[in-house]
């Protein structure tokens, strides 16, 4: 009987020590929105968020603080990113799901994953070093390397671990039977992966990319150091829609992390609230990716 | 599990007390807080060591945030000394009259461009039409054609607003410029994108960027003193009202002999 009681004791216990630990995450995830968001109160309220999300004109010395153009930025290196990174991390988790032997993709899967455990400094200099001398070359008006191409290709790398590892578990969750069936009715392989491993797999790719997307937003050194940090809206210089990617642009990220240090009064408080759009758009897409991931694994 | 939960609360309370202890010993030194301009920061830092070797009853810490950082938190009194590497802005003076501006050395900002480029000098007109986007291409600076990348520092960087109240008049700075956070991201830039220009500190001239001469003055401590270079700014340290005691002392120090010795070593501009 007493031992009974002692064991219901250490359950009670543990159930409160397991309850807080879980309550604290919640309660730092909120704390920081509160207290950013109490701190960009300053600037909504002097600004006005609509102003503030609508404005592209960016220049703390005359008092404009509009952000659209740093909305517009993060987005279109975001774009990049996927439309470069994502073909390349779909290949690659179908060839380590399906083809390659175990004892490749034993060799092929770290070297992925260690690419997630690389610091972002370090892809930031690999940027200036490498890929911003590389997009100079190409012949535009205005293109001094710096800008959304070189950004995307750095952005492009770093999500490759997140949207590779997820999108080939996604893969491997598939039924074998779907598999076997598949090529019991005679499909070839590649017609497997494409008509039925993939398209079961789906929602798992698309919250892969989801997940990917939201890590490329957030991303800030290794953004700084490639992307120019011009507060202007990207547009093309050419007649070629695509010249658009050789726009400098800044991130919300970068538009945080360049001016911090140096601001005050409403400069501060709107950089707080550059901090509070940013969170709000991360929080919208991990929602959905966490919406489409239940969704997918029944 | 008990026991070692219990060694882990001794230790940490030994470690708390011990903490406490220490700053009891240290209640004879007196603490001078020195914040603002990252320009100024490692000459205060260098100023501060020679200070507390000759004193050693003063502890000075310094630390950054940037030139209106300094203003604001002199006006304040967060702080006993605000560091400016630029003049204090007459809103700053409206916003605080009780502060006083004392000016420890200069600097002389620099135009540097690419180092293959045929350009070796240019006018402060020159300058500010570049900076401001109205001259694109080099053939209209004395260059061969070649499009002009204008390389510039954040707002709110002390370098800047100097630069802007020196060079600019009224014009603005082109926002398509490329932008980097530091004087030495900015050097880096400079040194790796052919037909760029920039601004930057004196301290931070090498052999990676070529200095271009302004109205026929290259950038040299000597055209500095003659008059010749135009683009100079005063390094300030600001207090809220008169200073006293300790920080008048080394306030008086760094503008004696021996502190625009340190001054000059460090390379800035002596007063």
């Amino acid at each position: 009987m007493t031992f009974g009681t002692k064991r219901d004791c250490t359950q009670k216990i543990m159930r409160t020590v397991l309850l807080v630990s879980a309550l604290t995450s919640v309660l730092i995830v909120v704390l920081i929105f509160v207290f950013t968001a109490g701190r960009a109160a300053p600037a909504f309220h002097e600004i006005g968020i609509w102003k503030m999300v609508s404005d592209t004109t960016w220049r703390p010395g005359s008092g404009e603080f509009g952000i659209l153009a740093m909305i517009a930025g993060s987005g279109i290196v975001t774009l990049g990113a996927v439309l470069l990174g994502v073909p390349l991390a779909l290949g690659s988790a179908v060839f380590l799901a399906e083809i390659a032997p175990e004892w490749i993709a034993g060799a092929v899967r770290p070297s992925i994953e260690l690419l997630a455990g690389i610091p972002s400094v370090v892809y930031g200099l690999f940027g200036m070093a490498v890929i911003v001398p590389m997009v100079r070359t190409i012949p535009a008006p205005g293109n001094a390397g710096y800008g959304v191409l070189s950004a995307s290709v750095v952005l492009a790398v770093m999500i490759l671990p997140t949207v590779t590892s997820i999108s080939e578990l996604a893969i491997r969750s598939v039924p074998a039977g779907y598999r076997e069936g598949s090529l019991a009715l005679g499909a070839t392989k590649w017609e497997t992966v494409r008509r039925v491993l993939i398209p079961a797999a789906k929602p798992g790719i698309v919250s892969a990319v989801i997940l990917g997307l939201g890590r490329a937003l957030g991303e800030t050194v290794a953004m700084i150091m490639v992307i120019g940090n011009s507060a202007i809206l990207p547009a093309a210089s050419t007649g070629n829609p695509l010249s658009i990617f050789l726009s400098r642009a800044r991130t919300l990220t970068g538009n945080i992390a360049v001016e911090i240090s140096y601001a005050t009064g409403v400069h501060e408080s709107a950089l707080f609230a550059t901090g509070v759009v940013l969170f709000v758009l991360i929080m919208l897409i991990n929602s959905s990716a966490a919406l489409l991931l239940k969704k997918g694994v029944r | 599990m008990k026991k070692r939960i219990a060694g882990f609360v001794t230790l940490s309370a030994a470690v708390l007390f011990t903490g406490a202890c220490g700053e009891q010993g240290a209640d004879e030194t007196v603490e001078i807080t020195v914040v603002g301009s990252t320009t100024v920061q490692p000459l205060a830092e260098c100023l501060g060591e020679a200070w507390e070797a000759i004193d050693p009853g003063v502890l000075i810490t310094v630390s950054g945030g940037g030139s209106s950082v300094g203003v604001n938190s002199a006006s304040e009194q967060t702080a006993d000394i605000g560091m400016a590497s630029r003049e204090i802005k007459d809103s700053e003076i409206q916003n605080c009259p009780e502060i006083v501006v004392h000016t420890i050395a200069r600097d002389g900002i620099a135009i540097v461009v690419h180092p293959d480029l045929a350009v070796d000098g240019i006018t402060m007109e020159q300058a500010r039409k570049i900076f401001a986007g109205e001259i694109t291409d080099w053939s209209e600076a004395g260059g061969t054609p070649g499009t002009i990348f204008v390389v510039v520092r954040e707002e709110g960087s002390g370098t800047r607003a100097a630069f802007e109240e020196i060079v600019m008049e009224d014009d603005i700075i082109i926002d398509s410029a490329i932008l980097q956070p530091s004087n030495g991201a900015v050097r880096t830039s400079v040194a790796s994108t052919p037909g760029s220009i920039a601004f930057i500190s004196f301290g931070y001239l090498d052999s990676t960027t070529k200095p271009v001469a302004v109205n026929g003055a290259l950038p040299t401590t000597e055209n500095v003193n003659s008059g010749a270079y135009p683009i100079v700014r005063p390094l300030n340290m600001v207090t809220f009202g008169e200073p006293e005691g300790a920080v008048a002392d080394w306030l008086e120090f760094i503008k004696g002999e021996d502190g625009q010795a340190v001054v000059a070593a460090e390379g800035y501009l002596p007063l």
